[in-house]
């Protein structure tokens, strides 16, 4: 078991590092778009490499950040059911549902778009509009996506064996991050799901 | 078992699994690819339709219209942290003070003016709970009636444009943001005027409910005070003309106006020195997680909807609200009922993601204009952020609102905290509001101004060729009456 929550915390540390360093592209998403618009304006100047970098690193960044964003447990559920229940119900509920729902999907999107991106990258498949981007990046961000979402998902897993065996332990979901997690970051927000165990793996 | 008994199934299993309470995203998806694989063992589906989703993820990450999600929480983030909304409030706050019910008039009239600058809820919200109600508690308000006030007024965000909630129904209606702006325009200063009047009512019912402010409390007066307003109302203004001043004079797009108000809200911040690294990750990272859940909800209801659609659910969904008696009208009724029902467990991605796509033909058969439609299932949706007990605009007033008796600073009065039961309590009349609001625009369906002719102009059709936005007014017209809306 030791050895095995080795790895689910790699993988933590794997997604937090990604997560973090991935969000960084929002910042940059922002800047180039108000810039484009300026530019066009303004200068007259427009490029469609320009306007399709924005959405690739949005891509990357929804992609990307998928596994972290399991990891830190904002992805939002329904539970007028399950917030009643114990957080050992949760645990279980959690491991249910990595298993039937999250590894499926994840197991069936790697294998589809794995070929879609080989046939691009071969190919050099070029964007259709002039002076686009080359094609291959983007797609690659599925399979990279999907595979990190896979990962965390057996991270966490782990995690919640761990916890019923009482050798993990997890933090207490707050019903702000099950709502929206629009404002997380609000000065009142609680900390986030599992992140008393954060700190000391991150 | 036969292709008719698949969709109703798929349904129902879904609902089943919505509620054990695994995340949403991956709940759709697994409920499609379990019934993909049904299908395809049962020879009713080919195991070609499962190749077809590479191609549609995809097609959500070229999506332009979707950006505007992450701009525009982006925004919202920031410019919580700019320091403007807490000087609005204080300004407007002295300036409507000496009314009775002042204090809760400059509330909705900043809400409505932040709603006009950002298109999220909490923004709002979290600064007026922080800032209005303390005062509004010193002074005697009713607390039900504080906290009702400061709710609504912050989700106004989601009716006002710009709005996120307008911006993802446009684009899954399969029309222009634009549009939608502009429709949803006289709706919105009509339910600020709802809630204006329920507050006159309701302070000359109560007068004591809502108190003005005592002379003491007021420490600008006159011109000083006319001109510290005038000062205040500058940086909201900027970010109205940034977001939506450059959309309609046709110089940014619906989504590159959420990024330059993202700018705009980041100079702000930095001028009042409100931004340092620290709110700026914190902003990125938050960010990047709700572009993620709500994106993977959207991917997990195309894999859904693919498999849905080639059993011929969308056929079934029309076949049973086509059925109905009443027509335009009593599908209309059922789909408000509907709505406001599941908005009771369902937050408004879900319920955007997974039932607009299947309303929508529908009504688009039936007649009904979709920008229409949009701008009331909106105002309908709005309600599902002031649902006791799941509404969120609840959950972040109930973060910020004092949970224990405290002394008032000023006064020195010991003051009663605000229960959640408060908080439920003062929110219904203001659902209330929002229902007579749907019955207006059903009654009078004029009120959404529907501009025919731009339709098509700019939707998101523009599924393998992005066309830069000049040419758009040379684009082709698409004609799509009785069409599915692309996903």
């Amino acid at each position: 078991m030791r050895a095995i929550l080795q790895l689910a915390h790699w993988i933590d540390a794997l997604n937090e590092r990604v997560g973090r360093s991935v969000s960084w592209l929002v910042l940059v998403t922002v800047v180039l778009s108000a810039g484009n618009a300026v530019s066009r304006k303004g200068f007259n100047l427009s490029s469609n490499a320009l306007l399709e970098i924005q959405w690739y690193l949005f891509a990357a960044v929804f992609l990307l950040c998928a596994g972290y964003t399991l990891k830190r447990n904002e992805h939002v559920r329904v539970d007028v059911v399950s917030g009643r229940l114990s957080q050992r119900a949760h645990a279980w509920i959690d491991i249910i549902g990595g298993m039937l729902f999250l590894l499926p999907m994840c197991l069936v999107v790697i294998y589809f778009s794995w070929p879609y991106f080989v046939n691009s990258f071969v190919s050099q498949e070029w964007s259709s509009n002039p002076q686009g981007l080359i094609v291959w990046p983007a797609k690659a961000l599925i399979p990279a996506g999907f595979v990190l979402l896979l990962l965390q998902g057996i991270a966490e897993t782990i995690k919640r064996i761990g916890f019923l065996r009482g050798v993990e332990a997890l933090g207490t979901p707050s019903p702000e991050s099950t709502a929206q997690g629009m404002l997380l970051t609000a000065p009142c927000t609680k900390p986030a799901p599992g992140a008393l165990h954060d700190e000391k793996n991150a | 078992m036969s292709l008719d008994l698949m969709p109703p199934l798929m349904f129902a299993v879904l609902t089943f699994l919505l509620l054990f309470g695994y995340p949403v995203a991956f709940a759709l998806a697994a409920n499609g690819l379990l019934f993909g694989v049904i299908g395809i063992q049962m020879g009713l589906l080919t195991a070609d339709l499962l190749n077809a989703l590479p191609q549609r993820i995809f097609g959500i990450m070229q999506n332009e219209t979707l950006l505007a999600i992450p701009f525009f929480t982006f925004m919202g983030l920031i410019m919580e942290r700019s320091g403007m909304a807490e000087e609005l409030l204080d300004i407007i706050g002295q300036l409507f003070g000496p009314l009775r019910g002042g204090l809760a008039y400059a509330v909705i009239f900043v809400g409505a003016l932040l709603a006009a600058t950002t298109g999220v809820v909490a923004a709002s919200v979290i600064s007026m709970g922080l800032i209005s109600l303390p005062i509004m508690l010193r002074y005697g308000y009713d607390r039900r009636i504080a906290s009702g006030v400061i709710a609504a007024s912050g989700t106004l965000a989601q009716i006002i444009p710009p709005s996120l909630v307008l911006i993802v129904l446009a684009d899954q209606l399969g029309r222009s943001v634009g549009d939608m702006y502009t429709g949803a325009l006289v709706p919105g200063l009509i339910l600020t005027s709802l809630y204006v009047a329920y507050v006159l009512v309701m302070s000359m019912l109560y007068p004591h409910a809502l108190p003005a402010l005592p002379l003491a409390a007021r420490t600008l007066r006159g011109t000083a005070l006319l001109r510290k307003a005038l000062v205040s109302l500058i940086p909201p203004l900027v970010l109205i003309f940034l977001v939506l001043g450059t959309i309609f004079l046709g110089i940014a797009t619906p989504t590159e106006g959420g990024a330059m108000g993202a700018v705009g809200a980041l100079l702000l911040a930095l001028i009042n020195k409100q931004l340092n690294l620290e709110v700026l990750k914190q902003a990125m990272q938050a960010t990047a997680k709700l572009s993620s859940f709500v994106l993977f909800i959207l991917i997990g209801s195309t894999i859904f909807s693919l498999v849905f659609r080639s059993v011929n659910g969308d056929l079934w969904v029309e076949n049973l609200l086509t059925s109905l008696p009443g027509g335009q009208l009593g599908f209309l009724i059922v789909v408000n009922l509907l709505m406001f029902v599941l908005a009771f467990f369902l937050d408004f991605f879900e319920l955007a993601f997974i039932l607009v796509p299947l309303l929508a033909p529908v009504a688009d058969k039936l007649g009904i204009d979709l920008i229409w439609f949009g701008v009331l299932l909106a105002v309908n949706m709005q309600t599902s952020f002031m649902h006791p007990p799941f509404g969120f605009a609840l959950f972040y007033l109930r973060s910020v609102a004092p949970k224990e008796d405290y002394n008032d600073k000023i006064t020195g009065k010991r003051i009663g905290k605000i229960t959640t039961s408060h908080i439920y309590w003062g929110a219904l009349p203001f659902i209330a509001v929002q229902l007579i609001m749907v019955a207006i625009i059903i009654v009078f369906p004029g009120v959404v101004s529907v501009e025919k002719h731009k339709k098509f102009e700019d939707a998101p059709l523009r599924i393998e060729v992005p066309i830069p936005e000049e040419e758009s007014s040379s684009a082709p017209q698409f004609h799509l009456e009785g069409v599915a809306p692309p996903q």
